[in-house]
């Protein structure tokens, strides 16, 4: 029998300079903090960056370090160390994998970087509970760890429309923590450099919603997989320069790969949308899975929770209290619905999968209905994959390839 | 005279099943063995044994499908394979042409299927990671009961007083299990409430439609739990002649359908 050849997914040029552009972003932090040149402060993915770096803080994000641990399979064997100090294996595996790794003096970044030999230890903390509990109390050990404060904002939960109520409390919020952090920093906040970083964070996330949207066309010049690997400046460096011209070469490639009529799959014959988190331990093997079946994941909630349109130059605090609740994390499922819905018919999606993360509830949305609401009224059939994000322990692959397929056997009857 | 056969292999975790079909649809041959470590031995070993079944030989095997845990383990037979759910769904498709949910109880994962009245799949469900309610399950309680697995379904219809187990987990019910007998509590009480946990564990996974089939090896050797399962949904439940063969033929038909559209 002929050798089938199996369909992979293309690689990105672009890729070799974000490498670099992280593996700088990664130095300065090592530097700031080693030297004490610079203060560091650690932000959860969503927390107020802009506000730290207005301050001249160097930003780190933990939540960036656990996908690392996750992407490179070191997770599941530091978790049991978190577990084993009372933090549940049933809680966010971002927070026992990374609590595990800070117990046993183990990083990837000293792996990936040479010469830095922890990570960045902070000057402070700064948490925003719109993604989840869980990021406070991740902070909070690592306060009492570092004995550094950890401070932040309090959002509310499962809002469907977010109004000027809402806005008010959490730009209070925000603005009650200048004081700590100037005191920190040992500087006071100029405004126009706020305003200026605002407006670099906008013009980041305008670039990144473009990067994403180029998956409109068909065959789709990206998979999702690409978005997971090239979200990690919008993460870390919104509100730079740099995160801005990385989109623009980005964003010119993938225009270039629609010009060509270049897919990220060849013969794209299934286009899927991902909801949930990715499982970072297996991103190649599920790539490659759905590559070889040509079928592109090629939207996501996940990717997409990084654009932020509401970022404002003019009204700093308002604007970047509106971004940070505008989140599809903070959203009621009737907000949720509505949006899915509109992101399936923008990218012509003819099927989707929830990742139900053992471990993620907040990031898990197939446990109230909303697939079986979502189907009924589009008629796009759906998926929950059972997994986790960090912990592998509650990944079955067998299941996973078994339902995937079944999955595309199915839309391809349906046609 | 050559007589053309198709082949459908179906390796699970648990059991390997075959099934040889002619032009006709007609299944002239099975074989069901335990999978084993070695599913390629085991699934040529029933090849051959449905073959004989069928008065036929490998060398008339017109095309085969594999499907199961193991269906990328038998390319000494075949390269092509379908997944368990496309199989079900073929297989129980061809015996009840209509609007069906197939309840399907294995050795290591239950699923639950349903399909269009032109056999098109509406929907899948498969257990999550965990054995409970599955094959297994079962397994796993008779030997903490110390009962062979076939005496089940006779003591389970014996019981008087169902004994219901409360846990989700495996281990957790076997500890319950281990509870009740210290509280002596009847074997046959405690084994109808590990029937009835089966059940249960499926019908959670999804609401079944009118028309429910039923297939997989614990229903083949545990004709009460489907009496029970009829009980619990309110109506009759519909059963293939052999319900652990459904998916073997289904990949059997697969075969002959491929091979229709390849020569077509």
């Amino acid at each position: 029998m002929a050798e089938e050849k199996l369909t992979m997914r293309k690689k990105i040029q672009a890729a070799d300079r974000m490498n670099r552009i992280m593996a700088d972003y990664f130095y300065g932090l090592d530097e700031a903090a080693t030297t004490g040149k610079r203060k560091v402060a650690w932000c959860t993915s969503v927390g107020p960056a802009e506000l730290l770096r207005a301050l001249g803080y160097d930003v780190y994000f933990p939540e960036n370090h656990a996908a690392m641990l996750g992407a490179t399979r070191m997770s599941t064997d530091l978790i049991p160390a978190a577990n084993a100090i009372g933090y549940s294996p049933d809680i966010c595996s971002y927070l026992t994998a990374d609590i595990g790794a800070c117990l046993k003096g183990i990083t990837p970044l000293s792996k990936a970087y040479k010469g830095i030999e922890s990570v960045p230890k902070p000057d402070v903390l700064v948490f925003n509970t719109n993604q989840c509990r869980d990021v406070q109390d991740w902070f909070a050990w690592y306060s009492r760890r570092f004995g550094v404060p950890s401070i932040g904002v309090t959002s509310p939960k499962n809002v469907n429309d977010v109004t000027e109520a809402h806005v008010d409390d959490v730009s209070r919020q925000i603005q009650a923590l200048v004081p700590t952090l100037e005191e920190i920093a040992g500087t006071k906040l100029d405004m126009d450099r706020l305003r200026e970083t605002v407006s670099l964070s906008r013009e980041c996330t305008e670039l990144w919603k473009q990067v994403l949207e180029t998956a409109t066309a068909a065959p789709s010049p990206l998979t999702f997989f690409d978005g997971t690997i090239h979200m990690g400046p919008a993460v870390v460096l919104r509100g730079t320069r740099v995160a801005i011209d990385y989109y623009k070469e980005l964003l010119a490639e993938l225009t270039q790969r629609i010009r060509d009529g270049v897919g990220a799959v060849d013969d794209e014959s299934s286009r899927l949308y991902w909801e949930g988190m990715p499982v970072w331990g297996r991103l190649r093997q599920h790539s490659e899975l759905f590559s070889h079946l040509k079928a592109s994941v090629l939207a996501s909630t996940y990717c997409s929770s990084w654009i932020f349109p509401a970022f404002d130059a003019q009204d700093p605090f308002r604007s970047m209290a509106k971004a940070y609740l505008e989140l599809f994390i903070v959203r009621a499922d009737r907000y949720k619905e509505t949006y899915l819905k509109g992101m399936l018919e923008k990218f012509r999606i003819d099927g989707i999968i929830y990742h139900d993360a053992k471990t993620c509830p907040y990031n898990s949305n197939s446990r109230y209905g909303l697939p079986q609401r979502v189907e009924a009224e589009t008629g796009i059939p759906s998926l929950v994959l059972s997994g986790d994000l960090n912990d592998l322990r509650c990944v079955s692959d067998e299941q996973t390839k078994t339902n995937v397929e079944a999955f595309l056997e199915q839309i391809a009857e349906g046609r | 005279m050559s007589k053309p056969v198709y082949v459908g292999l179906d390796i699970g975790s648990s059991r390997t099943k075959v099934a040889v079909v002619d032009s006709e649809r007609r299944l002239l041959g099975h074989a069901v063995k335990k999978s084993g470590t070695d599913f390629s031995v085991t699934a040529g070993v029933c090849l051959d044994a449905s073959l004989e079944m069928a008065g036929a030989t490998r060398g008339e095997i017109v095309n085969a499908v594999s499907t199961g845990y193991g269906r990328s383990n038998v390319a000494f037979v075949t390269g092509q394979h379908k997944t368990e759910i496309g199989c079900l769904a073929k297989g129980c498709y061809n015996r009840f042409p209509e609007a069906i949910t197939i309840i399907d109880i294995g050795g290591q994962d239950n699923k639950v299927i349903k399909l269009e009245p032109d056999g098109r799949r509406n929907s899948f469900k498969m257990n999550r990671k965990c054995a409970a309610g599955t094959g297994a399950f079962l397994e796993e309680m008779s030997f903490r009961l110390d009962i062979p697995l076939e005496e089940m379904n006779g003591l389970a219809r014996q019981s008087r007083e169902m004994v219901k187990l409360g846990s989700y987990c495996t281990v957790f019910s076997a500890t319950e299990v281990l509870e009740h007998i210290r509280h002596g509590k009847k074997v046959a009480d405690i084994v109808k409430g590990i029937f009835y946990s089966v059940i249960k564990r499926v019908l959670e996974m999804d609401s079944p439609t009118e028309r429910v089939v039923m297939t997989g090896g614990v229903v083949a050797h545990n004709p009460y739990i489907v009496e029970m399962a009829e009980e619990m949904i309110g109506r009759s439940v519909l059963l293939p002649e052999l319900p652990q063969l459904a998916g073997a033929i289904g990949a059997a038909l697969y075969a002959l359908e491929e091979k229709g559209e390849a020569n077509g």
